[in-house]
């Protein structure tokens, strides 16, 4: 370990350790008020959440299942959305890329559907597909395929034109050009959005969850709020943290396999 | 007999920044011809247009008049007959040094199998001295060995004709000196056809059989072809002791400095751009003796 990270780790340390303090001191109880009515200090989260995560799989009913299936479910929509939305988005984004006449022609569309806030699709969604889960599926697609489309579309712009030039004096034929010099030329900034892609896809299946409801985080974390029990509230907003991390990470070390030093 | 290359009226002009402007002409009435295994040179000022008359060789760039026939044919679009070696190497960073050199490799030979193709592969490998790195990524190079393996990459698909704009640019002059005196010995060896873009005065006369002069842009033209008459096998270090070496060399440099601005304005009055005129400053020199170590007194 260099210095510079047992350094970066100790002042971690201790800004956690602050951050505990300034959470256990703001809930201590006051006087004259009422015993429950307050939000929980770190220590009752930290028993909450060590219960929970010791059997993270029960299920006990629709009201009342284990962490770990929950975010299983929103793990699972999230993906599921994401990977239709890769499968559309790259290839289209490809073609945006290589050919400028489908880029303009299809600029404005992109443009105009670009900002909309995916959870403005629900209910439109909710009304053709007839089905809560795959509307929050089709909510993580439509949000996800917008930096995967443009990334993915500036990347092959920006393919240095001498690489093609290489496999144009060798011959080789479009799709060859577009396989084996474009794709690998373009992987890291592909990567790059698909890493967007990821994170955006994480923060709006919590809200996509809490308004249609039944499994998943989101409904977890609406539903715990419901009960007033807030410990479960503080200890989901910290999984939800965590798994997006976990997410992340996985998507940068996959994307570590296609990088290439110029 | 048909020359293996020939460039007729050869023309090329850009539109101007904005429509009504007229289009300005890089060079034009371009005519030359190459020979098979002959090493030809084209030097001139930046702006010329010498890497556009490049990229319509290379089948990369449109010429907006005139033709190129290669073997009595005219040239469409690029070919694996005329292989390029680019100034900035142009190796793909994301593949090592010899899966650069079997990706031409396999282009060329679609039909051969994976050993053919890699033991073909480090042979040119062998060739530009790169044993022992060929796993290594560009990155993980240095510039003279990137374009070692360039090199490599142009000569293992075997082309007809290649075509080289300024390889040697980028490099420093050590390096540069001993990867001329490779690409000499590998060009000497495999009687190699090429075309040479460059700026070194010297390094045209190392590597070259005739030298074509180009004159400012834009409406540039071929003002002078140079014959250089020196013996081969060359040698850097016996080069320098002839006189022709050095007879050659002024005629260059005072034409880089004075007859290459100077053209446009007055151009020799029985210029014909369908034959420039051919000098060969170093023939009547050739007879003297080599001048001693030591320089010339």
């Amino acid at each position: 370990m260099t210095l510079l990270t047992l350094k970066a780790t100790v002042l971690s340390i201790v800004l956690l350790a602050l951050a505990l303090a300034a959470w256990s001191f703001a809930t201590q109880p006051k006087e004259g008020q009422p015993p429950g009515g307050r939000v929980p200090g770190p220590a009752k989260v930290f028993v909450h959440a060590a219960t929970e995560l010791t059997d993270p799989f029960y299920d006990n009913g629709p009201n009342d299942k284990g962490i770990g299936i929950q975010l299983a479910y929103s793990i699972g929509r999230v993906l599921a959305g994401y990977c239709l939305a890769a499968l559309l988005a790259i290839p289209i984004g490809f073609v945006i890329g290589m050919s400028p006449l489908w880029r303009k022609a299809l600029d404005p569309f992109i443009q105009v559907l670009k900002p909309i806030s995916p959870l403005a699709w629900m209910p439109l969604a909710l009304y053709i597909i007839k089905d809560s889960i795959t509307s929050s599926i089709f909510v993580i697609f439509i949000c996800s395929i917008w930096p995967m489309l443009l990334n993915t579309a500036f990347g092959v712009a920006a393919v240095r034109k001498d690489y093609v030039n290489v496999a144009r004096t060798l011959e080789l034929g479009r799709l060859r050009t577009a396989f084996s010099v474009i794709l690998p030329a373009a992987a890291p900034t592909i990567f790059t959005g698909m890493r967007i892609s990821i994170g955006i896809s994480w923060l709006v299946i919590v809200a996509a969850e809490m308004l249609v409801g039944g499994t998943g985080i989101g409904y977890y974390v609406w539903n715990e709020w419901n009960n007033l029990n807030l410990n479960s509230v503080i200890f989901s907003i910290l999984m939800i943290g965590l798994i997006g991390m976990l997410l992340d990470l996985s998507l940068a070390r996959l994307s570590r396999l296609v990088q290439y030093a110029d | 007999m048909t020359p293996f290359l020939q460039i007729e009226n050869l023309s090329r002009s850009f539109p101007g920044p904005r429509r009504k402007d007229p289009p300005t002409t890089i060079f034009q009435e371009v005519n030359f011809s190459v020979e098979k295994g002959e090493f030809l040179c084209i030097i001139g000022h930046s702006g010329c247009g010498k890497s556009t008359i490049l990229n319509i060789l290379a089948g990369l760039d449109e010429a907006t008049d005139g033709q190129v026939l290669m073997e009595g044919r005219e040239i469409s679009g690029p070919s694996l007959q005329r292989g390029v070696i680019f100034q900035n190497h142009s190796l793909l960073p994301w593949r090592s040094a010899l899966r650069n050199i079997s990706f031409a490799v396999q282009a060329r030979h679609r039909d051969w199998t994976r050993q053919k193709v890699l033991d073909h592969c480090l042979e040119y490998v062998r060739m530009v001295g790169l044993t022992g790195t060929e796993n290594r990524k560009p990155s993980q190079l240095s510039g003279g060995m990137r374009q070692r393996v360039g090199i490599a990459r142009a000569f293992a698909i075997q082309p007809k004709l290649l075509l080289m704009d300024e390889p040697f640019g980028a490099l420093d002059a050590l390096t540069r000196g001993n990867i001329q005196d490779e690409l000499l010995g590998i060009c000497e060896k495999t009687d190699q056809t090429v075309f040479m873009i460059t700026h070194d005065v010297d390094e045209a006369i190392l590597l070259s059989d005739r030298i074509l002069l180009m004159s400012n842009g834009p409406d540039a033209r071929i003002a002078e072809v140079v014959e250089v008459n020196l013996p081969r096998p060359r040698a850097r270090a016996e080069l320098i002791k002839l006189r022709a070496y050095y007879a050659i060399r002024n005629h260059l440099v005072e034409f880089l400095i004075h007859r290459s601005r100077d053209f446009r304005e007055h151009p020799p009055e029985d210029f014909d751009p369908k034959a420039p005129p051919v000098f060969s400053p170093g023939l009547s020199l050739n007879a003297f003796p080599p001048i001693p170590i030591g320089g010339i007194p």
